[in-house]
């Protein structure tokens, strides 16, 4: 057995990987669930989901059960193959798009083998990337059409309008970026952002006009709101996935959270510097940042916990806070650990950042009308990010000479 | 047989399955979903050929842009079952000789290349940079050029697609 493993060491450590970055993108996804009910429920003054475990922080296994131990009915004349076809098809493509990003700068010694924080490292990994995006279309589209229903092929229909329009705009709005760093490679483009004065070398200050159309674009790639038109609920019931219930209804939902992750770090990335920090990197003592942020709010969570109205609350909450708390004086004693996290840490503070701005514009934003949304996308975003690769080219042009 | 060959061999039986089942499919979509798989699988080839940047086009231009107008059409006009008629005499008489002689030719034409047809490693084919060269700098004016005709194309198209004056 040991020969075998060290013999075939590179394929299982890749399934390794796999297997931890699915169980890391499933529970993120789970828990954005409650996050966002949390947020959009605070922002309208309700109280979210608070019934099941402290805080309603169980609410997501609860809703996971209630998805695998429901009834699945297939409708009478459904297109067979294409309506079980559609929820795998989006969710299988969303989460191929999660295995190209990188996620840290450093490899980890583990074993003695370096292993590198992501599952591939393509050098054309944003093309990668908007080829997936390119064809996750036809999970929602094909759900549309196969459940032969009026409301769900409207909203097929509506999502592959939308998706045509706005990819363009998308496409167009990185060129400006790819010009600055010469290559497609996510890692590349990250460390062309590198600079002494941190947050002033990244790209989303040359390139502001190139973000907020991509955010834009992004936001209207992932159908959500203010571009949720193929599953608007107040004029098309639930859109394409009228028709779907019990698991395969939850594949779409996990695919799209996916998909905001995905957007989420694809800005991170491309416009605030990835796993860089935005400080100067001579400020050295901003690296002890992440414990400064983890032991004061396990040390809250601790405080909540004990005064919590629930036995349950009483005993799960102060032992979480201890593990953050914890885990916040390990990274001041071990520095070589704190060094290893400050690329990851700055990611995942910049991926929540933005979905934070996901769940936010939901519950600020009312939808498009579907005039207003293709004007939009065709008047409007795509002449802006057009604009935004002649002026970009026009600067570099100027700079050489 | 090392991995590329077999991995050659999965995509060619994609791309040709998937041909076939676009001509013997009854309905539009599913036609247009086993184009998708080719478009996909001739991707693969690209990619085994060391050229990713023709892969990833190919994916987001045919798979992606194409494809999706196709659905997006196909799902508009909500075209039903296709209705098979008999199979035209000249079909029959004319199209499976010629078939036959196209499929000599290939064989003949594969059989007699064969020692020029070498293995491509990913060096030897130029990179995105190279490609842009080419397209931007060595054959720029016919590149401009067809992305002229393409534009009269799409302006010809709206023309016609407009009913009434605005």
């Amino acid at each position: 057995v040991i020969d075998f493993l060290s013999q075939h060491a590179e394929i299982i450590i890749m399934l390794v990987k796999i297997a931890l970055l699915l169980f890391i993108v499933l529970t993120v996804n789970a828990y954005l669930t409650w996050f966002e009910r949390k947020v959009v429920a605070h922002m309208q003054s309700r109280w979210g989901p608070h019934r099941v475990g402290p805080h309603g922080l169980l609410q997501p296994l609860a809703d996971g059960a209630k998805f695998l131990l429901k009834e699945d009915p297939t409708p009478a004349g459904v297109d067979k193959f294409t309506y079980y076809l559609a929820p795998l098809m989006a969710l299988a493509l969303a989460l191929t798009s999660i295995a190209i990003l990188p996620f840290g700068p450093n490899p980890i010694h583990l074993f003695g083998r370096d292993i590198y924080l992501g599952i591939v490292d393509l050098n054309i990994g944003l093309l990668a990337l908007f080829a997936i995006t390119a064809l996750s279309v036809y999970g929602v589209a094909l759900a549309g059409w196969s459940s032969n229903s009026k409301y769900p092929l409207l909203g097929g229909l509506r999502s592959s309008a939308q998706m045509i329009s706005y990819e363009l705009a998308l496409t167009m709005s990185v060129v400006g970026v790819l010009i600055g760093a010469g290559s497609f490679s996510l890692r590349e483009i990250i460390g062309a952002q590198a600079s002494r004065f941190g947050i002033l070398g990244w790209n989303v200050f040359p390139q502001i006009l190139g973000f907020l159309c991509f955010f834009t674009a992004a936001v209207a790639e992932t159908n959500r709101v203010p571009f949720d038109l193929p599953e608007a609920e107040s004029e098309l019931v639930a859109g394409f996935h009228t028709e779907y219930a019990s698991f395969k209804f939850a594949m779409f939902f996990i695919a799209e959270y996916t998909s905001m992750i995905t957007v989420s770090s694809l800005c991170s990335i491309m416009f605030f510097g990835g796993w860089l920090s935005p400080f100067p990197s001579t400020w050295t003592f901003t690296h002890y940042l992440p414990s400064l942020i983890l032991i004061p709010f396990g040390l809250w969570v601790i405080w909540d916990g004990v005064r919590y109205e629930t036995v349950f609350g009483r005993l799960i909450l102060p032992g979480l806070g201890t593990v953050i708390t914890v885990v916040g004086a390990v990274l001041i004693a071990f520095p070589a650990i704190n060094e290893f996290i400050q690329g990851p840490f700055w990611l995942l503070s910049k991926i929540l950042t933005f979905l934070f701005v996901y769940v936010w514009m939901r519950g600020t934003l009312p939808r498009f009308r579907y005039d207003q949304l293709m004007s939009f996308g065709w008047k409007l975003l795509l002449p802006v990010s057009l604009a935004n690769v002649v002026i970009t080219a026009a600067v570099v042009v100027w700079r050489g000479h | 047989m090392n991995a590329p060959v077999i991995v050659f061999f999965v995509l060619a039986a994609l791309t040709i399955l998937g041909a076939a089942s676009l001509i013997l499919q009854r309905h539009p979509i599913h036609s247009a979903l086993s184009l998708i798989v080719v478009m996909v699988a001739l991707a693969g080839l690209y990619l085994l050929m060391g050229a990713e940047f023709v892969a990833a086009v190919q994916i987001i231009v045919y798979g992606g842009a194409i494809m999706v107008l196709f659905v997006f059409v196909i799902m508009l006009l909500n075209a039903g079952l296709e209705e098979r008629t008999n199979v035209s005499k000249l079909a029959g008489f004319a199209g499976v000789p010629l078939a036959v002689a196209l499929m000599g030719f290939l064989a003949a034409a594969v059989a007699r290349s064969s020692d020029a047809v070498q293995t491509v490693t990913p060096s030897t084919v130029a990179p995105t940079k190279a490609l842009s060269q080419m397209l931007f700098q060595d054959f720029v004016y016919p590149f401009e050029l067809t992305s002229f005709l393409i534009l009269i194309a799409i302006l010809g198209a709206i023309v016609l697609a407009q009913r009434e004056k605005y």
